[in-house]
């Protein structure tokens, strides 16, 4: 193991391409089910897909709609005019010998995205371009025999290449999680990681700092989860830097990920490397769209993250507490309409606040927010906060009557209030009772005692047992006033 | 016998008894070798829907063959190769779809090269078609076998694909109407690929009425095959007097037969007649057509064979181990050496290193090619040059010079790069009776007015 100290030594270069698989109802070319999932295999497959004799490609439009919307996300150029190339490779997986993608004119691209990080620092990342292209089938393996399953084979991706602008796995994290997001925001995919909707293959390098070039890569195929990426990637920085600090070459090659054993493992290199022959599809004519296509296509693309945290900036977040509410999507539109509904960045941002534990509690191993399950109206929640404004609330209260909201919709918060008997009591005649019957126990005898000594934090103490007299409902401020004033200090 | 004659005789006894008479000659012409099977059983029923009123159309109970590389119901679609062998088509090409649409009746499949590799039916993986005026001579190909049974009356018209002169020069060798469709006017779904740039669907006729109806039936946008172009082709009934026709010098060189030459030459003489103005042209990109085309074609055709793996349906070779194995062996048996020779060429010119210089460099000489047709349109209607250099030559004449036998193409080859319409029409017989083709060729999306030219020199 090389120590920390000597990976310090080195830098980290990483370059990351990404698949896509689009949302769209049917395939690239063909009219079969685009969802495979829960399917039996080779049950949405078309003869197109299947590579027929005299089958031909139909390009599936919504596909090239959603590779428009992704440029948007991407912050990267549509392009007027792209086209098809065909890749060739024998794979049974692969059904026409060939796989049907973009080798030289891609649909988008090139372009630059900002990625934010958790310390509230970001940076940029060029995107080289992305190109559309079909996915392939699947094989499982059975000792003496293999079987094919075509369910995937003609599935739309886009894959998007980016320049290795990446330094750090903490970096590649934050990349590959905002792409995440962009892809998720935009409609582009469904996003389900496990389903392999989205699919990163990370080209790491190691050079000495200080160098101008680059160090020679290794590339770790078809990672499908944030934390692999991070992991393949420091794995494989460490390797390369152990192989180097041994005087030793790398070698430029293809690497797989061992998820079990959490190691990279090689697969195939350079020497190995097919000629993929790649020439123009002459079935499929050329993609040609006009600014007012894309503008029309792209104007449909809803707030993208980079947009709230513009906007948000008001709310005075924490940058940590602002990624992950973005995380999940209808959060952070919730939190928009509230911000833009009340017009005041109070009501937001406790919506934020409350909704922020709603978010932590669904957020699963990959860092995906699976169901934050809001159902509470915006208006309901503006008088919820309003309430908590004119003290009629004490934060407690509210945040178990925000729970219940997204229980009962229907319900009005003052209505719950009352219900769970949580008004907040600001009658001074009314609270002046409990104090004093609080000052008044023999048991907190000592506490007042302190208290008068000069012990201010015994206060603290004193409102709790005010307010668990009252149940809760007592203005705790209130309280704390009137026991400095019975104590006369 | 044409078309309206057919369609007479099924009014006067029944589609039944022509589709009965249809497959008697089929069977009669056995030894010619010009079909891989009949759809008898198919064809049988519905002749009789048609005689019960159940199907009708423009074309209720008229027979016809396909080139066994369209997909079509009744009998395996083989492309006259092995690896497709016992290949039962799932769906029917669009082109046979739209026939039978009409009523029309496929009776059975032509042979062919195999996967259209070849300009003879020399290539078929089942053995070659004979010339219909000569049986030791070849069909011309590759849609050899619908020459030949269209020039034997076993049916009035048949379906054939076009990708460097497949259909215009087996009609040549056989005396019929062959008709290569401006690129993009008939949908190529369900039709084997050969060459995707350059492959047409057309048809053999006995006369050019005939040809003309066909195309006008199978043409049309097909949303299921991106490149065709939107519905243009209809039927012109009048010629345009007057025009203006260019006769192609560089397919008049010595190098060609005198009595094609001697063809040629009568042709123009009574367009000349007919009021119209001949002048001699030149092309001179013509000569590196055939160049263009051993590039560009063994390209796209080596990709187009990819999908025949063994994997998923055709014939599998047995006793293999290894995946590669599986692969070379399942597609050394399954394809014929022509086959295996293009897909060697296409292989190579795509490889990396290799396609900036033959690929990319062809398809800048594809665009001077069609740059030079484009400048002679601005003057000329229509041009016009023999279809083929000779008449049909002795079966096993060029199989051993692969060389030789592209030379044949060479009056073809252009307007297939060019994507442009073309029809042989014939031009009378040499000395010894073999057929000899005249080519008319046109604009883009021209087709209409090239039959209406070829109707009105029929029989003059």
């Amino acid at each position: 193991m090389v120590s920390d100290e000597t990976l310090g030594k080195y830098q980290m270069t990483v370059g990351i391409e990404c698949h896509v698989q689009l949302a769209t109802a049917t395939k690239l070319f063909s009219g079969a089910d685009n969802d495979e999932r829960g399917k039996s295999p080779n049950s949405v497959v078309s003869p197109i897909d299947f590579g027929l004799p005299g089958m031909l490609p139909v390009l599936n439009r919504g596909a090239v709609d959603l590779a428009i919307k992704a440029g948007k996300a991407l912050n990267s150029p549509i392009a007027h005019v792209s086209r098809f190339d065909r890749k060739h490779y024998f794979y049974p997986d692969l059904p026409k010998g060939y796989q049907t993608t973009q080798m030289y004119q891609p649909i988008i691209g090139p372009g630059v995205i900002n990625i934010p990080m958790d310390s509230g620092e970001s940076f940029n990342v060029r995107i080289n371009h992305a190109h559309m292209e079909e996915d392939a089938g699947k094989l499982t393996h059975h000792g003496g025999f293999s079987l094919v399953d075509l369910n995937r084979a003609g599935t739309p991706l886009i894959e998007i290449v980016t320049e290795p602008d990446i330094h750090s796995s903490v970096q590649a994290k934050a990349f590959v999680v905002e792409l995440y997001r962009l892809m998720t925001y935009a409609g582009v995919t469904r996003g389900d990681l496990y389903h392999g909707n989205m699919r990163f293959d990370v080209n790491t390098s190691a050079a000495p700092k200080g160098s101008n070039e680059l160090g020679t890569r290794s590339e770790v195929k078809n990672l499908n989860s944030f934390r692999s990426v991070e992991r393949a990637i420091e794995f494989e920085f460490r390797r390369q830097v152990e192989l180097l600090e041994k005087g030793e070459n790398i070698v430029q090659e293809t690497r797989g990920w061992d998820e079990a054993k959490q190691r990279t493992t090689s697969q195939r290199n350079k020497e190995d490397s097919q000629d993929y022959r790649y020439m123009p599809d002459a079935d499929i004519p050329p993609i040609i769209l006009s600014d007012e296509e894309i503008n029309r296509i792209q104007a449909t693309v809803p707030p993208l993250p980079p947009f709230y945290r513009e906007s948000w900036k008001v709310l005075n977040l924490d940058s940590t507490v602002t990624n992950a509410l973005i995380a999940d999507q209808p959060t952070a539109q919730l939190i928009q309409r509230i911000l833009e509904k009340s017009g005041t960045a109070s009501a937001a941002r406790r919506v934020a606040i409350w909704q922020l534990m709603a978010v932590e509690g669904q957020t699963d191993d990959s860092g995906i927010v699976q169901n934050t399950g809001i159902h509470a109206t915006d208006d309901y929640l503006i008088e919820l906060s309003n309430m908590v404004e004119k003290n009629e609330l004490s934060s407690t209260a509210a945040k178990e009557i925000f729970y219940e909201m997204n229980r009962r919709p229907d319900i009005a918060p003052r209505d719950i209030a009352a219900e769970k008997n949580l008004i907040q009591v600001s009658d001074e005649s009314e609270i002046i009772k409990v104090v004093d019957s609080v000052l008044n126990d023999p048991s907190f005898a000592k506490a007042v005692a302190d208290l008068e000594a000069g012990n201010e934090k015994v206060i603290g103490f004193l409102v709790g047992q005010v307010m668990k007299k009252s149940q809760g409902k007592a203005n705790p401020a209130l309280a704390q006033k009137l026991i400095k004033e019975r104590l006369k200090i | 016998m044409t078309i309206s004659e057919i369609l007479t005789k099924i009014k006067d006894t029944s589609a039944r008894a022509v589709v009965e008479n249809s497959l008697k000659l089929a069977k009669d012409n056995q030894d010619y070798h010009a079909l891989l099977s009949l759809t008898e059983g198919r064809a049988l029923k519905r002749a009789d829907e048609v005689d019960s009123g159940k199907i009708s159309g423009k074309l209720a109970g008229v027979p016809f063959v396909v080139k066994d590389n369209f997909l079509a119901f009744g009998a395996p679609t083989t492309a006259a190769s092995k690896i497709l062998e016992n290949f039962d088509a799932p769906l029917q090409a669009t082109a046979v779809e739209k026939l039978e649409a009409e009523g029309a009746i496929c009776i059975g499949k032509a042979n062919l090269d195999a996967f259209a590799h070849g300009g003879s039916t020399e290539n078929s993986a089942y053995g070659p078609t004979s010339n219909a005026y000569d049986k030791t001579r070849v069909a011309g190909g590759s849609s050899g076998g619908s020459a030949v049974v269209t020039a034997l009356g076993v049916v009035p018209f048949a379906l054939g694909s076009d990708t460097g002169g497949s259909i215009r020069q087996p009609a040549s060798f056989n005396g019929v109407v062959g008709v290569k469709t401006s690129y993009g006017a008939v949908s190529r779904y369900g039709v084997v690929a050969m060459a995707s740039s350059t492959d047409v669907i057309g048809s053999f006729a006995t006369n050019v009425s005939d040809a003309e109806m066909i195309t006008d039936i199978i043409s049309g946008r097909d949303k299921n095959d991106m490149t065709t172009l939107p519905d243009f082709f209809t039927v012109q009934e009048n010629v345009k007097p007057n025009q203006k026709i260019g006769l192609v010098k560089d397919f008049m060189t010595d190098d060609v037969d005198p009595e094609v030459r001697g063809a040629v030459n009568k042709y123009v003489e009574k367009l000349k007649l007919a009021g119209h103005t001949v002048e001699e042209v030149s092309l001179p990109m013509a000569e590196y057509a055939l160049a263009i085309y051993y590039i560009i074609v063994p390209a796209e055709l080596c990709s187009n064979l990819a999908r025949y793996d063994g994997v998923r349906y055709g014939r599998r070779a047995e006793g293999v181990t290894t995946l590669s194995e599986l692969y070379g062996k399942t597609r050394d048996l399954g394809f014929v050496t022509e086959n295996k020779r293009r897909i060697m060429i296409g292989s190579y010119v795509l490889s990396s290193g290799y396609f900036d210089a033959y690929y990319q460099q062809a398809q800048k000489a594809r665009t001077l090619l069609i740059n030079e047709f484009n400048k002679l349109f601005e003057t000329y209607d229509i041009l016009i040059g023999p279809t083929a250099p000779t008449p049909a030559f002795k079966l096993g004449e060029n199989t051993s010079d692969p060389i030789k036998m592209y030379l044949n193409d060479i009056m073809t080859v252009p307007t297939s790069l060019a994507g442009l319409p073309a029809i042989s029409v014939p031009a009378g017989t040499n000395q010894a009776g073999l057929p000899i083709g005249v080519q008319l060729m046109g604009p883009m999306k021209s087709d209409a007015s090239i039959f209406a030219l070829a109707k009105s020199m029929e029989n003059k």
